[in-house]
């Protein structure tokens, strides 16, 4: 392995693991607030084909990600309405916004699959970082929703642990009865936190088909939500060390892609299932600090809530 | 609990008892409105209602060869309906249905395969035998992780229906591809005694005779036999069973190995029955569909059955789709939308509207009793995170 391709892989694996890192901060607002989302494989894939369709008819990636943010939130708020609203069963109705979100991706995708963008997001050297050795090729000659991401990430970290709005929404999540009583809304706090957490989804999977693999083919995020799921609980709920997760599976995904060139022959369908077996080797290792993490992870995750039910 | 004089608006009281005639309505009502709610959708993208409907109906229920495609189609649902029913009996979610179907196909590819010529009624059971082995050995993997480690099942098994799919597209596409195939991911073409006989002179192969026992079977174990209360016993409080002694980490992985195994003979009967050959793509998406199903039957083995075929026709019905002009995405949006308006309806089963301000004479007790709270748990069940 030569350091030029060590170098390759790590530039490629900060952006192959913004897609996850988008979706997994997203994912730890929603949970934060008591909500389990398992629609984000949905909600990215809805993302990603908005996304691109918009970049297609007006050639202004930027404009695309707005939509797959919105459309994301859209997917978001309908999954508040059902379990918030409703009260359904919060794995169900996320395991049935993925097969919708898969078939309506699919539906919207159909005339545009293998289709060259008109534009996508080109890396952008920042001045200054970029000439850091090493470090800024890797971090800082990037496109912009990569930077982006580092922003979110530090903001949803600043958000959820020094913010009186973010108290609110851990204590929805810890405990909405006595959030309730001293005069939360739990209702409004579960729904913005699954529209927020929708939409980062949807901005994880316009980024891939804008900027990371800039194309649309269906079941483009083949499990990236998933994994994202499996990242929050890695990063014990707190967005920085999702980051640093999200990071180093992308690191991992764009390592498996490369096994070929630093001389492994294997065939492309084992180099394929990597990122799931690594994703379940993690799940596997983190479980053994399972005390620490099963009090990391919100009291009422899961559990819908009516005020007059106790 | 307000003055007389509040205004009058609805509130949600809940039930004593859930409503049954309300259930099976709700059901029934969530069919009709995600029809209604596509019917919508068709009219504003300008197409005829009528022709697509049309079409979707001639092509499922309709016509004698829809029907057989139909019951084609439910055959393998209610393989993987009923393995994400019976792990939900023990408040599992084995979301991996998708890729145990896969391995299934995989482990009676495999002996197929290696004893070309055995007789049928060797040949046959020993496939199905590698099925079970095969969707077993996959679900054994989360099984064991939440036994003996406390790893939530749903991620692990979900993420294996990627691998389980790669495995066998590896497999058509290199050691078991078809040389006469010209480059396309099929494998060869079963012998004769590797493919299950159809039903007299239908298009039906036998595994609907397979699906219907292992239906019957399901439902007797889990009613009838000390096991299947010990597994209902675990799933309605693990902390009873705790006490009385039922080892919870070992029913975790049996029942995680059976609901594999049923959804890796859900395999078996596809490749067996119907394409006769192991291929790529072989499944559009019945483990998926699986959990619908499951979910709509209330997780009762007898009731996947009815709801399968139900299912069966929608996939049969999108495939028809495909002639007139429309992708078959639409009916993964209509299963999802079926589901989710059942799901919603539940509200209606477990609680009912009132419309008056004040008390009532119908008000419902403040405190649930026992057996409510426990059949409102049962009817929402929540999952432990991580």
């Amino acid at each position: 392995m030569t350091p030029d391709l060590v170098l390759t892989i790590f530039i490629a694996g900060i952006a192959a693991g913004t897609t996850l890192v988008f979706a997994a901060v997203g994912e730890i607002i929603t949970e934060r607030s008591g909500v389990l989302n398992l629609g984000v494989e949905g909600m990215m894939l809805v993302g990603a084909v908005t996304g691109f369709l918009v970049n297609n008819q007006i050639g202004q990636p930027w404009i695309g990600a707005i939509a797959g943010v919105l459309a994301g939130a859209a997917m978001g708020l309908v999954h508040a309405v059902f379990v918030v609203g409703f009260k359904t069963n919060q794995v169900v109705t996320g395991l049935a916004l993925v097969i919708f979100g898969n078939g309506l991706s699919g539906y919207l995708g159909t005339s545009v699959v293998g289709e060259p963008p008109p534009a996508t997001f080109d890396p952008i050297a920042l001045p200054l970082l970029s000439s850091i050795p090493v470090l800024g090729r890797i971090l800082f000659n990037q496109d912009a929703l990569v930077y982006a991401g580092y922003i979110l990430v530090a903001g949803a970290w600043w958000f959820v642990f020094r913010t009186r709005p973010g108290l609110n929404l851990r204590s929805v999540g810890e405990s909405p009865e006595t959030a309730d009583a001293v005069g939360i809304s739990v209702v409004k706090t579960r729904y913005l936190a699954v529209m927020c957490g929708g939409g980062f989804a949807g901005l994880g999977g316009a980024y891939l088909s804008l900027a990371q693999a800039p194309s649309w083919v269906p079941n483009l995020t083949a499990g990236r939500g998933w994994i994202a799921i499996a990242l929050v609980i890695f990063a014990t709920w707190n967005p920085l060390r999702a980051a640093l997760g999200g990071y180093l599976f992308g690191c991992v995904e764009a390592l498996s892609f490369r096994l070929q060139a630093v001389g492994v022959d294997i065939p492309v369908f084992f180099v394929s299932m990597l990122p799931y077996l690594f994703t379940i080797a993690v799940l596997v290792v983190i479980s053994r600090g399972n005390l620490t993490r099963r009090l990391a992870a919100p009291a009422a995750l899961g559990n819908s809530f009516a005020r007059e039910e106790r | 609990m307000s003055r007389a004089s509040a205004p009058i608006r609805p509130r949600l009281v809940k039930r004593l008892v859930p409503s049954r005639s309300m259930r099976i309505g709700v059901r029934a009502g969530a069919v009709v409105c995600a029809f209604i709610l596509a019917a919508i959708f068709l009219l504003l993208t300008g197409r005829s209602v009528g022709t697509i409907f049309g079409a979707m109906w001639d092509g499922s229920f309709g016509s004698p060869y829809g029907q057989a495609q139909t019951i084609l189609a439910a055959i393998p649902l209610i393989f993987t309906g009923l393995a994400v029913a019976i792990a939900f009996r023990m408040r599992l979610w084995n979301i991996g249905a998708e890729g145990q179907f896969y391995l299934g196909a995989f482990g009676a590819t495999a002996v197929a395969y290696a004893i070309p010529t055995a007789p049928a009624f060797i040949l046959l059971p020993l496939m199905i035998l590698g099925g079970m082995v095969g969707g077993g050995a996959w679900a054994f993997v989360p099984g064991i992780l939440r036994a003996r480690l406390g790893v939530n099942e749903i991620v692990p098994s979900l993420l294996l229906n990627y691998v389980g799919i790669l495995l066998v597209d590896y497999m058509v596409h290199g050691p078991w591809s078809d040389p006469q195939s010209f480059g396309f991911p099929l494998g060869k073409p079963f012998s004769d005694s590797a493919t299950l006989p159809t039903l007299g002179d239908t298009a039906v192969h036998a595994g609907a005779i397979v699906a219907i026992l292992a239906a019957l079977a399901i439902s007797l174990v889990l009613s009838r036999t000390v096991w299947g209360y010990r597994v209902r016993v675990i799933g309605e409080n693990a902390r009873a069973a705790n006490y009385a002694g039922f080892s919870i980490a070992r029913n975790v992985v049996a029942i995680m190995l059976l609901s594999g195994a049923l959804a890796g003979v859900g395999g078996m009967v596809e490749v067996s029955g119907v394409v006769h050959k192991i291929q790529a793509n072989i499944s559009p998406g019945f483990g998926y569909t699986g959990i619908i199903v499951a979910t709509l039957a209330r997780f009762s083995p007898l009731a996947v059955v009815p709801i399968a075929l139900l299912f069966g026709a929608l996939i049969v019905a999108g495939n028809e789709l495909q002639t007139v002009g429309l992708p078959s995405d639409i009916v993964l949006m209509l299963q999802a939308v079926i589901l989710l308006f059942a799901l919603a309806g539940e509200l209606f089963v477990q609680y009912r509207v009132q419309w008056r301000p004040g008390s009532s004479s119908s008000a419902a007790p403040a405190i649930p009793s026992e057996p409510e709270r426990q059949a409102a748990a049962s009817a929402s069940p929540s999952i432990e995170a991580g």
